[in-house]
């Protein structure tokens, strides 16, 4: 999916204005103003982008975050380590050596839903989910971990945080996470976190 | 009220919504009316209107939904500076554009000047405009006003000798909604697929620029599956587990996991933005073909209009 929205992106045509991969499909999304048969059209460009799908390793850019996983950050830690029957500290090791990739972005701009979360971490979400979580809160659920790009609320187990500004709008590029991106977490100190 | 224009595009695949305009065709009579091109900034006022005072001489338009006001509605209006406008409320309808000529300047943040509350950026400082708040004009907005009203060809004091008729604001109600089914129409039992476009729905006091939940009967789908996240779009009817529809507004989340049961014609949101709380619909399923057609019949009255309000600025 994200290969062909990326090369769908490659050979956009001015009416089409966004595409948008997600985990259940990708979205052509045209302007009002677009004269023409609408499922030709699409078909027509999906099935040229077919033809041109980057190679997965071009997809994405490679993306490091630090996180913080001492307990000030990580109200759900100790839970789930509870919920997956490991110490804390081997939860947070294994969560930090995964190599994750950006599935889909939703929810709220720059919140990526990335996948690749160890087997031995998966569990569900929490019963009650949180009225806010703070922003750059790292979290788990299922086999998926994201990082929260604004206090919100949120239903995922938190085990850290990144000083990172996930989104921004007036930065060049507002979102630290595109579709297809590779994502490494790097463990860092409560120092280095307020840094 | 909000500063909006007609939308931030290019960005949903990093989770941000278009947005602007909840009417984008009120909002673009609205900037004609000034002599503005139709994506210019322009005040979205909800339900119940601001006390506003001028700073300098300035030609507005007021259009959309018929509120009360101490200027004329649905046409170009020179104020001069001092003049203190209220408006008020409006007997149909939900929102209407305040456009100023020159448009409303504060900074564009991503290509666009619209205001995204959950994002807190755009417009002004990503809110809803408050007391005491002072509007930004571009800076020739005077010379621009004086200018432009010259222009005009049947003057009437102030104003001119005719007005637009509002394109989106309901006659009656329940408002008919064309609806293509939706991704997962299938997979609702056929009570709730039936109750769907047999019901009139009440949109729901908890509706926002977001999305407009739909007060009638719960619908259920026959087999509980999980659905994988997917991409949603202006217009999408999503099925919470509570059974609830909500339909998905200027704001909207761009993608979501809950079940799509119906995706309302592109020529018909706008229709429904001019719903508050409160406010009835029914749906029409249609295919593709038909909502073309009445998206290509929505703009071609639109353009008509444009050229009509341009003709009057002698252009």
């Amino acid at each position: 999916m994200q290969r062909l929205a990326l090369a769908v992106h490659a050979r956009a045509e001015p009416e089409l204005r966004d595409v948008v991969p997600a985990l259940g499909g990708l979205a052509l999304h045209f302007a009002p103003q677009f004269a023409g048969d609408l499922v030709q059209a699409s078909l027509a460009i999906v099935e040229r982008a077919l033809d041109k799908l980057p190679p997965p390793a071009k997809v994405g850019r490679e993306v490091e975050v630090p996180v913080c996983y001492e307990p000030e950050f990580a109200p759900d830690l100790a839970e789930v380590a509870r919920r997956v029957k490991l110490e804390p500290e081997e939860v947070a090791r294994r969560h930090a050596a995964g190599e994750y990739r950006v599935l889909m972005i939703g929810f709220a701009p720059g919140h990526a839903y990335m996948g690749g979360l160890d087997p031995s971490l998966a569990i569900s979400r929490r019963a009650a989910p949180r009225p806010e979580v703070p922003a750059g809160s790292v979290a788990i659920a299922n086999e998926q971990t994201v990082v929260y790009p604004y206090a919100i609320s949120g239903g995922w187990n938190v085990i850290g945080r990144t000083p990172l500004v996930i989104f921004d709008a007036k930065r060049e590029q507002p979102s630290l996470f595109g579709p297809g991106d590779r994502v490494r977490f790097r463990r860092i100190t409560k120092e280095e976190f307020f840094r | 009220m909000t500063v909006q224009d007609l939308g931030r595009h290019g960005h949903q695949h990093v989770g941000v919504c278009p947005g602007g305009a909840m009417d984008p065709i009120a909002c673009a009579l609205a900037n004609a009316l000034v002599g503005n091109a139709p994506g210019e900034a322009a005040l979205e006022i909800t339900v119940l209107g601001p006390d506003l005072e001028l700073e300098r001489d300035t030609l507005l338009a007021l259009c959309g939904a018929p509120f009360q006001a101490t200027m004329p509605v649905n046409r170009p209006v020179l104020l001069p500076a001092g003049t203190r406008l209220v408006i008020g409320r409006a007997p149909r309808g939900a929102r209407a554009y305040l456009a100023a000529a020159g448009g409303i300047a504060v900074e564009p943040v991503l290509g666009s000047r619209s205001t995204f509350i959950p994002g807190g950026f755009g417009g002004l400082g990503g809110r809803t405009l408050r007391r005491g708040d002072a509007i930004p004009l571009v800076e020739e907005s005077e010379d621009l006003s004086r200018e432009r009203f010259s222009k005009l060809k049947r003057k009437n004091g102030s104003s001119v000798r005719w007005s637009v008729p509002p394109h989106t604001v309901p006659e009656h109600e329940p408002l008919v909604l064309h609806v293509l089914d939706g991704q997962h129409f299938p997979s609702f039992d056929v009570a709730s697929q039936r109750a769907f476009v047999d019901s009139v729905w009440k949109i729901g006091p908890e509706s926002n620029r977001m999305g407009f939940r739909l007060e009638g009967p719960a619908l259920a789908r026959e087999k509980g599956d999980e659905i994988l996240s997917g991409p949603t779009c202006l217009g999408t009817v999503q099925v919470p587990s509570n059974g609830t529809p909500i339909a998905l507004m200027a704001d909207h989340q761009t993608t979501g996991g809950y079940p799509k049961i119906a995706e309302i014609a592109s020529a018909d949101v706008a229709r429904l933005a001019q719903l508050g709380p409160g406010g009835t619909v029914r749906f029409a399923r249609c295919g593709l073909d038909i909502a073309a057609e009445l998206r290509r019949h929505v703009l071609e009255r639109l353009e008509t209009a444009l050229r009509g309000i341009a003709w009057e600025y002698g252009n």
